[in-house]
């Protein structure tokens, strides 16, 4: 069951992101072009994605996930410059190409070479950080 | 287009549905860049099987959608081949470093009220708006 959950989960996300135009770069990149020919777009997806979660979130308190034994911890709120230094990487990419992780992986069967070279380099990217995460913990520690 | 807002909205209320779905079901946060890099970097293999379904669903169902429904599908993205790469490898690297990307810090995060969510969410879209606007408007780059 919880296969199926996934399934119908990343269906749905994948429809979501294709139906509200996510996929397509130039209205990402349009979103964040703040001073030039602004693109409301996004911030109506983001807006609409948030109103189930928000109520999802207030229907795990006190209960149980149906298929899993607890839901995610609570969250941690430090801020380490992990968090910023990745953010701030995480956000310059995205305006480069206009394509984030959810969007770039849903357009692999439409997008062509583009999607399958941007996805190549990000898959890339997710398997060298683990030590990149070392060395800059060494480094910090020297 | 008017009615780019509208499909917006509806579009977000499908991928809040999707990650709710993921989140009551299976007690797990619906993050793009988390459920893609645990199995890159095999630090998510004991749920293997439930990722992979995800993402099987993730790409599966927007091709089906415009099969069926016979829609223009376009990224329109950048056909430059560097920027591709550089921008896949700044959202691969950013988002493992930073611990989620648009879909768990964004929708799931800000949605939780979580402080480690807004925080990164501030700092991606400014990074993005930096980055369109100096690359685009001042440098004509992309």
């Amino acid at each position: 069951m919880k296969r199926l959950v996934a399934f119908c989960s990343g269906s749905l996300f994948g429809i979501g992101l294709f139906l509200s135009g996510m996929t397509d770069t130039s209205k990402v990149q349009g979103w964040l072009d703040l001073f030039g020919n602004w693109d409301p777009t996004l911030a109506f997806v983001m807006g609409g994605a948030m109103i189930p979660m928000f109520i999802a979130w207030r229907f795990t308190e006190g209960r149980k996930p149906i298929y899993a034994e607890n839901f995610p911890s609570s969250p941690k709120s430090n801020i380490d410059r992990d968090l910023i230094l990745g953010s701030i990487l995480f956000g310059v990419g995205w305006g480069l190409a206009g394509l984030c992780p959810g969007p770039a992986i849903a357009s692999l069967s439409f997008g062509g070479t583009q999607s399958a070279l941007f996805v190549l380099a990000m898959l890339v990217g997710m398997r060298l950080t683990p030590s990149i995460k070392f060395r800059i913990l060494n480094a910090s520690a020297t | 287009m008017e009615t780019d807002w509208i499909m917006g909205l509806v579009g977000g209320l499908v991928i809040g549905l999707a990650a709710s779905l993921y989140l009551l079901g299976n007690g797990r946060i619906m993050g793009a860049s988390g459920i893609i890099g645990g199995l890159v970097d095999k630090s998510g293999w004991t749920s293997a099987a439930d990722r992979i379904v995800f993402l099987f669903g993730l790409i599966l169902a927007p091709s089906i959608y415009i099969f069926f429904f016979d829609v223009e599908a376009n990224t329109k993205a950048t056909t430059n081949v560097m920027i591709l790469i550089l921008a896949g490898l700044f959202v691969g690297i950013g988002t493992r470093l930073a611990n989620g990307c648009t879909s768990g810090h964004g929708v799931c995060g800000i949605s939780r009220l979580s402080v480690r969510g807004i925080i990164s969410t501030i700092f991606y879209i400014v990074a993005g708006v930096v980055s369109v606007v100096l690359l685009r408007n001042l440098w004509g780059v992309i």
